[in-house]
């Protein structure tokens, strides 16, 4: 067995034991709890790298935990899609680690330890979700990553203490419904290997209870991913997080109970149940597309930055799971499929963290929560700002960004769907017209409203002096603004070329869909 | 012949290093002007040096990279094409050194940002007449929008920021059209490059699919300032002189006519669109906008507002032609884009310099102004005739084809619209020259008055583009621009 085998439990394990050795070693001295959690991450990036690469070239690593074999004992299985949603995930972690350091020094100064012992949990729960092939590990890893979440919601004390409470009950809920549905799954086949699920179910499509299995996963799946009507969770946790918090939570986090729900539809379930037994995705078609358009409305509402950026993300969720419910009914080699929908996740991934970064950026510096309160902030700040520039016309979706590329995407997925599945290109052309606004105004108050006392023309090279966030927090922000550019080209450039850009392929062909569609 | 060259890179580098260098020098002004400068002769050289490639019936290509199967990032560039990029980067050279004299003369704050986003206007403009596609266009488009509204919104008084809202508003919802129409003729036609005589496939979609398509389009092109969506011209206004000139006389107006006629002539065809009936509807909102956007400048005192009305009715006049779905109207439209380039780029470099010279910006308070100023209110006159299509000012020209097109539509009620349209030109220009040569000024004694012409980085400039106004017409294949012109519209086939 290569080592390259045991990376899935291994990624798992270490993430785990620094998560401890954090609070022991945090003991003696704070300071090195920085490093133990950045150490961690970037040796599980470069794990998820080589995950990846193994995939891609050899096949689909199992792993199984103990040596028991499957039906009995825990399984790892890392597939293309795994892989894929695993890579996002370490790299914006290793980003907001990064980007913490200094930012969390000034936030929460006595909580440093507490922090990364909670961060690294987070990232153990969501390495957990994304490797496991067994769907109660799968819950388990869900609730670890929501404990975590919960508690690092909470960490800046009073009002994020109503926030969190608000993600403590909704949350529980949806994991509720989850846990609900794997008892009604083990109540008829007697298994929890997913694997062995989607060999058992089969025959069993026809009963109540399995379908009512699948209604309670999307229920509680959703919940967690906060699509449109249950969405009212996110503002409140996003807004109050710490800045690396909400980058991560809406950067990954409900990306990865999406991955949960793709699993979930079409490990466990299969392409069969979705399209005949529980006709579902039309409906959450629906369901995203009103997501994406009152998320966007409720967005231009805000005058909270990260408020705003957070109804943002209801309405990018909604994107990514218009993108999933067209999954099924498309079948062109590029568009079809779930690629729209992988691509948008990491290109969300990208903008979002970015965005959120900014924002965070921003209180550091001077407590800026306002969009007003960013008045020519530009010639204070300007690489901060042109970070956000970049990401925010990604999040338009001005060629040739990342923003972009999704969009055409899912409007040619929408128009490969055909049938009423048009009136989608409307509803994404609209959105990005609310896109527009309100991220326009950001900027326009960035760069071109004039500060106060600065009245009139000043011609002699204003004396403002540049006073930008400190190196350690202003990489990981342009890391990620240029990414959003050369990504989307390299979108662009590689998809169009059929077998150099294989991993999204590879995910319609396991699960049989796009132009692997029967 | 397709001819494969990197010659089309080349050009479209050359604002781009320039805007690097414009940046890096912005604490000196005066290597920071150099650099703009040299990057606008370069890239006018460099495009000029294409000029006999295509004269000779060859296509330039040069691809980036295929975005989608049978769409290519790529530029390719033909005749048409190459009207537009040969006046977008001669002018750049002539508003460069304008806006030289203009910046400093008002002393305006932040020059190099002007003088950086000025470089990438001239990118996505260039880049627009480059493009081999829909696609590709679309991408130097939402460039050019987005590059240009710093420009408008310079001055950042609420009301540039306004007209700054106002202007990215329009154009980016006209963006989501215009991407709404490359996704859409992608899917019915499988590939969107610019083809002689239309894309065959595209024929073969529904009736009203291609019309909804063509809809479609036409709203991706608020750039061209048809009614009713002119209304953000005339509040870009606010923008410094400099920019109106070459911004919304040259490039961004220009990019969105240009697209028009690339989708008319080299998507639909012309047979396809007389199929139609496409031609009369697009005649239609053509003819009402010269009718009603001349009236509408009637109406305004302020120079550069009046300009910006004349500019919509006179876009709308390459609409006509186009529509005409005729050679001659097709070349009269052609034709008329370098050519009211030249004049309309004249006419606001006037407004300019009187801004600087005088900071008059109303026409009633601008009497008896030619006799101060009078290099500049000769090339105003220029302009003006040549606007109302006086020989021997090269508006003339264009128009001639233009009224033989109607001719040959058999069409009455065109020509009678055409010329209506000719003499409400007259109507709203002359007034101004009378005003500023026969007006005595008011509580002057005349010959003391202070007002002097503006510098000689602004006057030269203008009084260039007056002369090649009438150049124009008495040698109309001056820059290779009828042959061009010849070239593009042997190259339609169809119908015509």
């Amino acid at each position: 067995m290569l080592i390259v085998e045991h990376f899935p439990v291994l990624l798992i394990v270490i993430s785990m034991l620094a998560a401890f050795t954090i609070l022991i070693a945090g003991w003696r001295n704070k300071k090195t709890s920085f490093f133990i959690s950045f150490a961690t991450i970037l040796v599980q990036f470069v794990m998820s790298i080589f995950i990846l690469r193994h995939v891609m070239t050899v096949g689909t690593i199992y792993y199984w935990l103990g040596g028991w074999a499957p039906p009995w004992g825990i399984e790892y299985v890392v597939d293309a899609l795994n892989a894929y949603v695993l890579v996002i995930l370490l790299f914006l972690s290793l980003i907001c680690v990064t980007y913490s350091k200094r930012s969390i020094e000034h936030e929460l100064p006595d909580k440093i330890v507490s922090f990364y012992a909670l961060f690294q949990l987070l990232v153990t729960g969501l390495c957990g979700v994304t490797v496991t092939g067994d769907i109660f590990n799968m819950y388990v890893f869900v609730e670890i990553f929501s404990l975590a979440a919960y508690a690092l919601i909470a960490s800046r004390g009073k009002i994020a203490l109503k926030a969190s409470f608000t993600y403590l009950v909704l949350g529980a809920l949806g994991a509720c419904f989850f846990l609900l549905g794997i008892g009604f799954l083990y109540s008829v086949t007697g298994t929890l290997n997913m694997h062995d699920l989607s060999i058992l179910l089969p025959p069993l499509y026809g009963n109540r209870v399995v379908q009512a299995a699948f209604v309670f996963f999307t229920v509680g799946l959703c919940v967690k991913m906060a699509l449109f009507p249950v969405h009212t969770w996110l503002p409140d946790a996003h807004s109050f997080a710490p800045s690396e918090i909400s980058a991560m939570l809406s950067g990954i986090i409900i990306e990865v109970s999406t991955y949960a729900f793709i699993r979930v539809c079409f490990s466990v379930y299969s392409l069969e149940f979705i399209t005949e037994y529980v006709p579902i995705f039309d409906f959450l078609c629906l369901v995203a597309g009103l997501g994406i358009i009152i998320g966007s409305v409720l967005a231009i509402a805000q005058y909270n930055l990260k408020r705003m950026l957070a109804y943002s993300s209801v309405s990018q969720m909604g994107y990514i799971m218009l993108a999933v419910g067209l999954s099924v009914s498309t079948h062109h080699a590029l568009w079809g499929g779930l690629t729209p929908a992988l691509m948008h996740i990491l290109n969300h991934a990208l903008m979002k963290g970015c965005l959120f970064l900014v924002a965070g950026a921003f209180i550091y510096k001077a407590e800026l929560w306002n969009i007003s309160d960013l008045q020519g902030l530009a010639k204070k700040m300007p690489y901060t700002c042109a970070a956000f520039t970049l990401a925010a016309i990604s999040m338009i979706g001005v060629p040739p960004s990342v923003g972009f590329v999704s969009k055409v995407y899912i409007i040619l997925a929408c128009l490969d769907a055909g049938g009423w599945k048009i009136i989608f290109v409307a509803v994404l052309l609209l959105s990005t017209l609310l896109n527009l606004v309100y991220f326009w105004r950001v900027i326009e108050m960035m760069y071109m409203k004039r500060g106060e006392g600065e009245e009139g023309h000043s011609h002699s090279s204003s004396p403002v002096k540049v006073d930008d966030i400190p190196l350690s927090m202003l990489i990981p922000v342009l890391t990620l603004a240029i990414l959003c550019i050369i990504v989307g080209i390299v979108w662009l450039m590689e998809i169009p070329v059929i077998g150099s850009f294989p991993i999204l392929d590879r995910v319609n062909e396991l699960f049989g869909l796009g132009v692997y569609a029967p | 012949m397709i001819v494969e060259s990197i010659s089309p890179l080349l050009a479209i580098l050359c604002p781009v290093i320039g805007s690097i260098f414009v940046a890096l020098f912005g604490k000196w002004p005066n290597l920071r002007e150099c650099w703009t400068m040299l990057a606008a002769i370069l890239q006018c050289l460099i495009v000029f040096s294409m000029v006999p490639t295509i004269l000779g019936g060859n296509i330039i290509k040069y691809t980036f990279f295929t975005a989608f199967p049978n769409v290519d990032f790529g530029f390719s560039i033909d005749a048409f094409g190459l009207i537009f990029a040969i006046i977008a980067s001669f002018l750049w050279i002539l508003v460069s050194s304008y806006s030289i004299g203009y910046m400093r003369g008002l002393n305006e704050h932040a020059q190099t940002r002007y003088y950086f986003f000025f470089c990438w206007a001239i990118f996505g403009a260039v880049g627009v007449a480059f493009a081999g596609n829909l696609l590709t266009m679309f991408v130097f488009y939402e460039i050019l929008t987005v590059s240009t509204y710093p420009l408008v919104a310079h001055d950042q008084t609420p009301e540039a920021l306004f007209a700054g809202r106002k202007y990215v508003a329009y154009l980016l919802t006209s963006g989501c059209f215009f991407l709404a129409a490359v996704i859409l003729t992608y899917h019915f036609a499988g590939t969107t490059d610019f083809t002689n005589g239309g894309i065959p496939n595209l024929a073969e979609a529904s009736r009203g699919a291609l019309m909804a398509l063509f809809a479609i389009s036409l709203l991706g092109f608020m750039k061209a300032a048809w009614m009713p969506f002119h209304s953000w011209l005339p509040t870009a206004m606010a923008a410094p002189t400099p920019v109106s000139a070459l911004l919304h006389a040259v490039a961004v107006v220009k990019a969105g006519v240009f697209g028009i006629v690339r989708v008319v002539c080299y998507i639909y065809g012309i047979d396809l669109m007389s199929d139609l009936g496409l031609g009369i509807v697009l005649a239609s909102i053509a003819a009402f906008t010269m009718i009603v956007a001349s009236l509408m400048a009637i109406a305004q005192d302020n120079l550069k507002k009046r300009l910006a009305y004349s500019t919509i009715s006179q876009l709308s006049y390459i609409l006509f032609g186009v529509a005409l779905l005729n050679p001659m109207g097709v070349e009269g439209a052609m034709l008329h884009i370098p050519f009211h380039a030249f004049m309309k780029i004249t006419l606001f470099m006037c407004a300019g310099a009187i801004i600087v010279a005088s900071g008059k910006t109303n026409i009633s308070e601008m009497k008896g102004l030619g006799r101060v100023m009078p290099v500049t209110m000769a090339a105003f006159t220029i302009g003006a005739l040549g606007m109302s299509g006086i020989p021997p000012v090269c508006g003339f020209i264009s128009k001639w084809y233009l009224a033989l097109g109607t001719l040959e539509a058999h069409s009455l009620v065109m020509l009678a619209v055409l010329m209506i349209s000719s003499l409400l030109d007259i109507v709203y220009f002359f007034p101004i020259i009378y005003t500023a040569f026969f007006d005595t000024p008011e509580g002057e004694e005349f010959g003391k008055s202070r007002i002097k012409e503006a510098s000689i980085f602004m006057l030269v400039p203008l009084a260039m583009t007056a002369i090649f106004s009438i150049i124009f017409c008495l040698f109309p294949n001056t820059f290779h621009i009828m042959d061009l012109v010849k070239l593009a519209v042997a190259g339609l086939g169809g119908g015509v």
